[in-house]
């Protein structure tokens, strides 16, 4: 069964192709059935593969399958080949089972869009290009992927591509993510330079036996790779393109900027945790943006007007916390709250889609209201998500992940008091975002009457996403709850195990109730100031102070204004200036001379017969005379 | 006929060489054009029966076999190719032939 993997991410590409052959001519329904039926097969066939797997491990806990050599130059010879094991398969599970689910939602909810097979294109190659990403053997192959989920999220991001100013929100998604991926290619090319392979296994033995701990070569290696990942995953300082990526259709939104595409950042560490073990300060620094994110995007959320840039900075905050998890070694950690931020932003994502057409587009929460009473099923769905986004005690499978992250925050042996505080105030700042959320959105009065109803296939994703948001989490009890944690065991297959300096606050009750208090606190407090005391509330924003703070907020803390001030004003200044420098005369001589030959040669061809003889006439004359008078 | 040169036959297919290929330069009308274009071939088919004689192969004269039916075919075509002409241009006069110009 493990010998169909090579089918996973060619399913999904095999749709893109027939898609992209098909196009126009076919119809919207056949279009749905291709995109979304390619995702579920491949969905199937992850099934069997991962069912094969866990019934009779293959020997190393990993298969490999090599399916061709892509190149052989000058010692580089990546091959096609992909790797599994136990981190992988979780990802392509939740790829495809997710992807699945939203492709579903997307058959009806983009039913009525323009350029509908063009929306299943692109996420049919996102898919496939994900699923490389995740599964492929060497950096290279990995990075194919890697480039195809930025295009394709570039792609989607501006899919309604007839306002300038969603082209413009791809543009920079792509721009800005790119900074990131100059310093990974880089980073490729300091480990291919130094250890002469890019296979990660290999390359991952031969860091270790060529490297000591803290050795120039590993930090560097460690630090340009999380210039990539910080890129993706849309960490500080290069968060400000994923609220802008809002542009795009809510399941672009719920595949690409949540659940898969801005966790590539987070699997690419986890995947090569080695280099990190190796470089301790970079390891330090991930977890201290890590924790600086989690917290400017949490309060940053908290000012948003517009249901989807509130998800996105939450989006921002929770992949703050993988990361955290990851500079705290807490790999394990890292991929369980990946899974659960997957089922549960998915979630709200496609729950606000559903808000958002049933209301004609409204973006902004505040033209929202009393909307429990219209879309009772996406009030329940929903607010299953922000309980998890939230780590709502023991219901929730989001509990379960962050309070694995801020326990081992305190409790690794690289944790700190300092990250396990920002964690909790983290933590704190969720549960009030994501309930002001479901109070502002679903309480108090109807101010935009309901226009369209949701449908079934947009309906069945909520519920089936809604279940694993409180079921997903049991797969990883903590100790004191009696330590049932087979995706623990699992994991630990594949990536080293945390350690633990063995303090009893932080792996006993002490931490979680601690967090549980917190969270509580944090959703009583929403309660009362969104719903309970509403209009003191928004007497006290509409204050010079708490008003000046809100804007600052709302604006992502003057990031955009900041970047726009030092790097793109002096780049359009530069090119403005170096429009009449030396080198503009040389190019300009250049197609000048261009241009000129072209009409000269063009003049030879005036179509007579004749002048064509002649000149060979001429030439055999030349010729022959050179021949007989040399 | 062995005393006349090998060179003398040489010479004269070089002429009539020279005549058809002026002609085909000089002349506009299509019918002349495939004229001068037979005198040519015919101009090269001496060529080769003197250079047969000169080595006292048959060789020569059997390539004039081959150049007289490949004349003939190249008559067929040119006069169908000339047909055509006429019936899409109107006239014979190949300087009319002048769409593929750059």
């Amino acid at each position: 069964m493990l010998g169909l993997l090579w089918l996973i991410p060619a399913l999904p590409a095999a749709g893109f192709v027939a898609l992209v052959l098909g196009g126009r001519r076919l119809s919207r329904r056949v279009a749905a059935m291709v995109g979304a039926g390619s995702v579920g097969l491949a969905a199937l066939v992850t099934l069997l593969v991962a069912a094969s797997f866990i019934a009779s491990p293959p020997p190393g806990d990993a298969y490999r399958q090599v399916l061709w050599t892509w190149f052989d130059v000058a010692g580089l010879k990546p091959q096609i080949a992909f790797y599994l094991d136990a981190m992988s398969l979780i990802f392509i599970l939740v790829i495809t089972f997710v992807g699945f689910l939203i492709h579903l939602y997307s058959t009806e909810h983009m039913e009525r869009e323009e350029g509908f097979t063009r929306f299943f294109i692109y996420m049919d190659l996102f898919v496939a290009s994900m699923l490389v990403l995740v599964l492929a053997d060497n950096l290279l192959l990995l990075y194919v992927g890697w480039e195809g989920v930025g295009l394709c999220s570039y792609l989607l991001i501006s899919f309604w591509q007839k306002d300038v100013q969603n082209v413009y929100a791809g543009r920079k998604a792509f721009i800005i993510t790119r900074v990131g991926d100059t310093a990974l290619i880089v980073g490729l090319f300091l480990l291919f330079t130094q250890l002469h392979t890019l296979e990660i296994q290999p390359l991952m033995a031969s860091a270790t036996a060529n490297w000591p701990v803290g050795s120039g070569f590993a930090v560097a290696a460690a630090a340009l790779l999380l210039g990539g990942a910080v890129g993706k995953s849309a960490q500080l300082p290069l968060q400000t393109w994923l609220p802008d990526a809002m542009a795009g259709p809510s399941p672009v939104s719920a595949l690409i900027h949540a659940a898969t595409m801005v966790t590539a950042g987070v699997y690419l560490i986890a995947r090569t945790n080695v280099l990190y073990e190796l470089a301790p300060d970079v390891r330090l620094a991930v977890a201290i943006i890590g924790t600086a994110t989690l917290l400017y995007a949490g309060l940053s959320a908290l000012a948003q007007h517009d249901i989807k840039r509130v998800l996105a900075y939450s989006t921002i905050s929770q992949v703050g916390y993988m990361f955290l998890a990851l500079g705290v070694s807490g790999w394990d950690a890292a991929v369980f709250h990946f899974m659960t931020h997957a089922f549960f932003k998915a979630l709200l994502f496609l729950g606000a889609g559903v808000i958002i057409e049933s209301l004609a587009d409204e973006h902004d929460i505040f033209k929202m209201g009393g909307l429990r009473h219209r879309l009772p099923a996406v009030f329940w769905t929903f607010v299953i998500g922000a309980a998890a986004l939230a780590a709502l005690p023991f219901v929730t499978d989001g509990f379960y992940s962050k309070d694995l992250i801020i326990a081992t925050s305190l409790g690794s042996v690289d944790g700190s008091i300092w990250l396990y505080l920002g964690a909790l105030a983290g933590a704190f700042i969720t549960a009030l975002y994501a309930f002001r959320l479901v109070f502002i959105v679903f309480f108090g009065e109807q101010q935009t009457p309901v226009t369209r109803l949701p449908r079934r296939r947009e309906k069945l994703p909520l519920y089936v996403l809604g279940a694993l948001s409180v079921v997903g989490g049991l797969v990883w009890m903590p100790g004191w709850l009696g330590g049932f944690h087979p995706l623990e065991s699992f994991l630990d297959t594949a990536l080293p195990s945390t350690e633990l300096t063995g303090s009893a606050f932080a792996e006993g009750a002490g931490s979680a109730l601690l967090t549980i208090v917190i969270v509580l606190v944090g959703i009583e407090i929403a309660y009362l100031l969104w719903l309970r005391w509403r209009t003191a509330t928004a007497r006290f924003a509409a204050r010079p102070t708490p008003r000046a703070i809100q804007t600052f907020w709302l604006h992502g803390w003057g990031f955009d204004w900041l970047y726009e001030r030092v790097f793109v004003l002096p780049a359009k200044w530069f090119a403005r200036v170096a429009r009449g420098d030396l080198i503009e005369p040389a190019v300009g001589g250049i197609a000048w001379l261009h241009l000129r030959g072209w009409r000269a040669l063009s003049a030879t061809q005036n179509g007579l017969l004749r002048t064509y003889l002649t000149a060979a006439g001429v030439g055999v004359v030349i010729v022959l005379a050179f021949v007989v008078l040399r | 006929m062995a005393n006349v040169p090998y060179s003398y036959g040489l010479l004269l297919a070089a002429v009539l060489f020279g005549i058809g290929f002026a002609g085909l330069l000089v002349r506009r009308n299509l019918i002349v054009v495939l004229a001068c274009i037979e005198i040519m071939l015919n101009a090269a088919g001496l060529a080769f029966v003197v250079a047969g004689a000169r080595w006292g192969r048959p060789d020569g004269q059997v390539m004039f076999l081959f150049v007289l039916a490949m004349a003939a075919a190249e008559v067929a075509v040119g006069l169908a190719i000339a047909i055509r002409f006429r019936q899409t241009l109107g006239s014979l006069d190949v300087d009319d032939a002048d769409e593929m110009k750059g």
